[in-house]
């Protein structure tokens, strides 16, 4: 097993310059991220990479995915990540488009539950006018009438293509019933009722408020020099406001319900999911149960529930279960889709599964591929520009470090069957899991 | 240990390269291609078959893909999950997928684990073992796969009638899944055929992408795959299409279903079928995928800015091109109303702006525009492991040729506004269509 080393290297040319070389398992491709500082204090981290003529840069706010979108005002986020290459500056809609057409720039925006993100991926020979473009769209968007009513007709259609779509039902439903009357808990592409009710002055509001540089996060990989990077960040955050107000997102512990909830729907496949609370990002306990978790239900062709419910049973095409780490909150949720007359039995078979968990843990030699699996698959994320920008930007918003990739490794190793264990039994609660199943499954009942 | 047959290297010197792979062929007709890249330690393995849904006997329809399936339920050696428990112990990932013309199959590794993931790929290429206690309990997963992808959805349901009414005769008119009654019927035996019928070296082409050299894989390529010895591989000759003289309708009506939507699907041909005179550059599949991008490729497209924009009545718009069947070729329209709005107005104003388009051509800022953006797709293509290995797998099985993937761009970039013109006068005809309709059905 070759594994990542880090030599942390000083670079005394630039005082502020903090530079990490990963080694990756070979000397042919050492990966090296810089931290930077422009004039304005815009921070970025940052990997040169001449291996394609391209730049990708991804970057996020935090406290300002739709979690904080106002009551009544649900979809603002989501909304205003349409927006704003719909017009900026001089440039109305269409012109904003073409003129990102014209240089082949891809640049788009999301709205999490916490952040709102953004990527821009440009040729390296266009990249004057494709940051130039972001910076107008970040700065001055236009949110002119004629493309607000466009976007929020589009809004509205989608919403209203997908009130009988089972995953998005079921998963409305979850959200409700674990996070009751927590913002976590609001639409993030809103109701009918509140897109309708956004306005123009929301989304300057939303902008204003939210792309501020307290909130900045930002990572770039490619073919651009440190000194020119510098300028460009410049352009396009360095005149953001320092700050702005701060939306209380309360932590919230999520429900333990023990609910099964039923929506009966005459489908042919009882789409389900469930899961009760989970651990956050920073807890200690983080690593174990990672380890745990995709020994039960990680992704990829291999793992408890995979065997239980898809090799030996044919119940389902896909099952699974992960973690998902909020800002203030974290959740343990599983899910699968089974033809209804079959439903309640994968239900049982997992809940089943969940419980053994808890009470026999996991055994020495799946805790060994479980760790050789986290350590291996980590460096598949590095085979792509884009990938690794996500990358700087995601260790950024968990304030793991720039030493992080170095010591995940060590992390990971070093914890033991017992720990391991101990944190399956904290962390599996087979009485606590809330179901919702989407569908018409044969013999089962709700437990509201 | 003679490996080197017809060794071809596409110097990465020539202008147009996107990928510049390296390529060499084993005695037992196996092609190798590898495409160097050396930023991250990591290496991919494809294995492309010259099989798919289309090369299947009628009443056996989901046969490949369920053949697919079963590739991982093990070999004389390899016990059932085992493959995928190999990889996922070493951390990487691994799957599969089938189309109408190709099976493929393919891993994601450290560098170093290059020689694993070779040795379990050729190994599975003659080898499976295969009994009813692994293969029910597998095909019960692909009827949950089917009831998943399409069963549960109103829109996919219509999807596959389309593609029904659209071939007349060609088995591309047969969902790549199968039919449900048929998926049913599918045997250990059947599997077992198909199989022993078209898995052969000869039949393939292994793709290797990242950080390996050409020496380092035909050392592992002989070693692995070269013992499989050659086998007769059946010719691809399927049905062909007769005249179509009649435009077709289909209509679904669904009470899931709260926004009509509107499509358009004709029949097109593909980048290998489109050849004018047999020179694969001059295939009108170039014109036509320029002709997608200017009428519905995106917010500055023809119909986005007539239909969503300028007139307001559509909530989205668009054209699109598929070329890369080995047969056939898909040229299609779609539209959406806003929420509320009248699926037969749609339609009307969405067929006005194409004959407008097609009267009046396009001006050349927008093709140039279309053409520019087609052609960086290849350069960010190059970002990323995963591109190449799919283009020129995709142009193996589907009657392509390296060359034709490697001179990609040049070619869209020579695209006249003339050509576009006539690709569209061509293809556009209302005979060779599909129209479908998806719409809510009032609850009783």
């Amino acid at each position: 097993m070759k594994m990542y080393r880090i030599c942390a290297a000083l670079v005394p040319a630039f005082a502020l310059a903090a530079v990490t070389i990963l080694a990756l398992a070979g000397p042919a491709a050492a990966m090296e991220i810089r931290k930077i500082v422009s004039d304005k204090g815009i921070v970025a981290w940052f990997v040169p990479d001449k291996s394609v003529p391209m730049i990708a840069m991804s970057f996020a706010f935090r406290n300002a995915g739709s979690a904080t979108d106002p009551d009544g005002k649900e979809g603002l986020a989501e909304m205003a990540s349409s927006l704003l290459d719909e017009g900026a500056g001089e440039l109305k809609s269409q012109d904003f488009q073409r003129a990102l057409e014209d240089i082949a720039a891809q640049m788009s925006f999301g709205a999490g539950r916490d952040t709102f993100t953004g990527r821009l991926r440009t040729l390296t020979a266009e990249r004057g006018k494709a940051f130039g473009l972001l910076r107008l769209a970040l700065n001055v968007p236009r949110f002119d009438d004629q493309p607000v009513q466009r976007i929020r007709s589009q809004i509205l259609a989608s919403l209203r293509r997908s009130i009988d779509n089972p995953r998005r039902i079921s998963g409305q439903l979850w959200s409700k019933t674990i996070f009751p009357g927590h913002p976590y808990s609001k639409l993030s592409n809103g109701s009918e009722k509140t897109v309708n009710a956004l306005t123009v002055p929301d989304l300057r509001a939303f902008v204003r408020d939210r792309f501020t540089r307290d909130r900045l996060i930002v990572g770039v990989v490619g073919d651009i020099t440190e000194q020119e990077l510098k300028s460009r960040l410049d352009a396009v955050f360095g005149d953001l406001p320092a700050t702005g107000p701060k939306f209380e997102i309360p932590e919230v512990k999520p429900a333990s319900s023990g609910k099964t909830l039923i929506v009966r729907k005459q489908i042919p496949q009882s789409v389900v999911i469930l899961g009760h609370g989970g651990i956050k990002r920073d807890d200690p306990d983080w690593y174990k149960a990672l380890l745990v978790t995709r020994v039960f239900g990680g992704g990829g062709l291999s793992s408890r529930l995979y065997e239980e419910i898809r090799e030996k049973r044919g119940l389902a095409y896909s099952v699974y279960a992960y973690l998902s780490p909020m800002q203030h909150s974290g959740i343990i949720a599983g899910g699968v889709a089974t033809q209804n007359a079959r439903a309640a039995e994968s239900v049982s078979v997992i809940r089943a599964e969940w419980k053994k968990l808890a009470e026999n843990g996991i055994t020495a030699k799946e805790l060994a591929t479980a760790k050789t699996y986290l350590n291996g698959s980590f460096p598949l994320r590095l085979g792509s520009s884009r990938g690794i920008a996500g990358m700087l930007v995601g260790i950024q918003i968990a304030d793991l470090g720039m030493d992080y990739i170095e010591k995940r490794l060590s992390l990971i190793n070093s914890i033991t069957l017992a720990e391991a264990n101990r944190v399956a039994q904290r962390l599996f609660r087979a009485d606590d899991l809330t179901v919702i199943v989407v569908g018409d499954p044969k013999g089962m009942e709700e437990k509201p | 240990m003679a490996i080197v047959a017809g060794f071809v290297i596409f110097s990465s010197t020539a202008s147009a390269a996107v990928f510049s792979p390296k390529t060499f062929t084993l005695d037992n007709g196996l092609q190798v291609v590898v495409i160097e890249n050396h930023r991250a330690p990591i290496v991919m393995q494809m294995l492309w078959y010259r099989v798919g849904a289309a090369d299947e006997e009628p009443g056996e329809s989901g046969l490949a893909h369920f053949l697919e399936h079963l590739l991982f339920k093990g070999t004389k050696t390899v016990k059932p999950g085992e493959f995928s428990r190999t990889i996922s112990r070493i951390g990487g990932r691994d799957n599969a997928f089938t189309s109408y013309d190709y099976t493929a199959y393919f891993q994601r590794v450290a560098a170093h684990e290059l020689e694993t993931i070779m040795r379990l790929e050729a190994d599975r290429m003659q080898n499976v073992v295969l009994s009813d206690a692994v293969v029910l309990p597998e095909r019960d997963v692909v009827l949950e796969e089917r009831r998943s992808r399409t069963d549960n959805s109103p829109a996919a349901q219509l999807r596959e009638q389309v593609r029904r009414a659209l071939y007349l005769n060609h088995p591309y008119g047969r969902p790549v899944i199968g039919w449900m009654s048929e998926i049913k019927n599918l045997t250990t035996e059947n599997a077992l055929a198909f199989y022993r019928k078209h898995y052969a070296p000869n039949n393939a082409m292994l793709i290797i992408a990242g950080d390996v050299t050409v020496d380092q894989v035909r050392v592992l390529a002989q070693k692995y795959y070269g013992p499989i010895p050659k086998m007769a591989v059946p010719d691809r000759v399927r049905p062909k299409e007769p005249p179509h003289r009649a435009a077709r309708h289909v209509v679904l009506k669904n009470r899931r279903v709260n926004l009509p939507s509107w499509s358009r699907t004709y029949l097109a041909p593909s980048y290998t079928t489109g050849r004018k005179s047999g020179k694969s550059g001059k295939s009108v599949a170039y014109p036509l995928e320029v002709l997608a991008q200017v009428l519905g490729g995106g917010s500055t497209s023809r119909l986005y800015r007539k239909l969503v924009v300028e007139r307001g009545i559509a909530s989205n718009a668009g054209a699109w091109y598929r070329g890369d069947g080995l047969d056939y070729g898909e040229f299609g329209l779609y539209a959406s109303p806003k929420a509320g709005g009248d699926i037969e107005a749609l339609e009307k104003a969405v067929l006005e702006e194409l004959d407008a388009a097609l009267k009046e051509g396009f001006k050349a800022a927008d093709i140039d525009r279309a053409k520019r953006l087609i052609s960086a797709q290849a350069i960010y293509a190059r970002d990323g492991l995963r591109a190449g290995p799919n283009a020129i797998g995709q142009a193996f099985t589907q009657g392509q040729t390296i060359a034709d993937v490697e001179e990609w761009p040049e070619r869209i970039s020579a695209v006249t506004a003339e050509q576009v013109m006539a690709a569209a006068k061509s293809t556009i005809k209302v005979e060779s269509s599909v129209t479908s309709i998806l719409l809510p059905e009032a609850a009783k």
